[in-house]
């Protein structure tokens, strides 16, 4: 294999691995029970799928066409900042409009806190 | 109920930075790739909403003292202005030039007055954006 061969090679596996980790967040979204979990399948498989995605784009712009884009490089560094921090305020903010966790739930440690607080706020 | 902000508000700091200076790169960008005045002075408006999401608008008054509907007369002002200019060279209105200069760090750069129309688009849409955007933010 030619060095150009390599370099396609990883690209091309990159991308179809972001591509792959798209699939499976959307597998993730109609086949998970609750909003938390689904939100969960959301923003860590689709911010590795689309930050691998920009990065086969990287290297094939970069090593093929010789142009180093470096808004690519800024993309992926922003999404893996931004997605992250999306996915945690839109769970917060179902959870505190009283969205239901599954009936799996064994556990809910914020609902003790937020009684905690409803009954300080009263006094 | 008390909220805790502070995930939001740090990730604001941060990435206002990365904005601001994208959208500069934009503005500076319009000449030669796509970008320009209008989407960089959108993006600059995105930046500071992103502002007034994980802050107050108080906060954000104090941060940015700004009259926005001066930046829209200001930037009306600058179209006009390099419009304008060509009349003192007996060209017909809006005649831009350009030179090439070699400034110091930068090499050889083209200086189009292009540009200068482009900050009065840039300002125009920022004032505009922000104006309607705190206007309806104020009322109760």
């Amino acid at each position: 294999m030619t060095e150009m061969e390599i370099v396609k090679f990883f690209a091309g596996l990159f991308i179809l691995i972001g591509a792959f980790l798209s699939l499976v967040t959307a597998f993730g979204l109609i086949r998970l029970p609750d909003v938390y979990t689904r939100n969960h399948a959301a923003s860590k498989s689709a911010t590795m799928g689309v930050m691998l995605v920009l990065l086969g784009t990287f290297l094939y712009f970069w090593l093929i066409e010789h142009h180093f884009n470096s808004r690519l490089l800024l993309g992926v560094a922003f999404i893996f900042l931004t997605s992250p921090v999306a996915g945690h305020l839109i769970a917060r903010a179902a959870y505190n409009s009283g969205v239901k966790l599954s009936d799996r739930t064994v556990q809910d440690d914020l609902a003790k806190a937020r009684k905690k607080m409803k009954a300080e706020e009263k006094l | 109920m008390k909220t805790n902000d502070i995930i939001l508000q740090t990730v604001t700091k941060f990435t206002l930075f990365v904005i601001i200076l994208f959208s500069i790169h934009l503005f500076f960008a319009g000449h030669y790739y796509p970008g320009g005045g209008f989407i960089g002075g959108l993006m600059t408006s995105g930046a500071i909403v992103l502002l007034l999401l994980a802050f107050d608008i108080k906060t954000v008054k104090m941060i940015l003292p700004v009259d926005y509907l001066k930046v829209v007369a200001v930037g009306l002002l600058f179209a006009i202005g390099t419009g304008a200019g060509a009349l003192f060279f007996d060209k017909p209105f809006l005649t831009h030039a350009y030179t090439y200069a070699y400034l110091p760090l930068l090499g050889k750069t083209s200086l189009h007055t292009a540009v200068l129309f482009d900050t009065g688009v840039f300002l125009v849409v920022i004032g505009v954006t922000m104006t309607i955007i705190q206007t309806i933010g104020e009322s109760e």
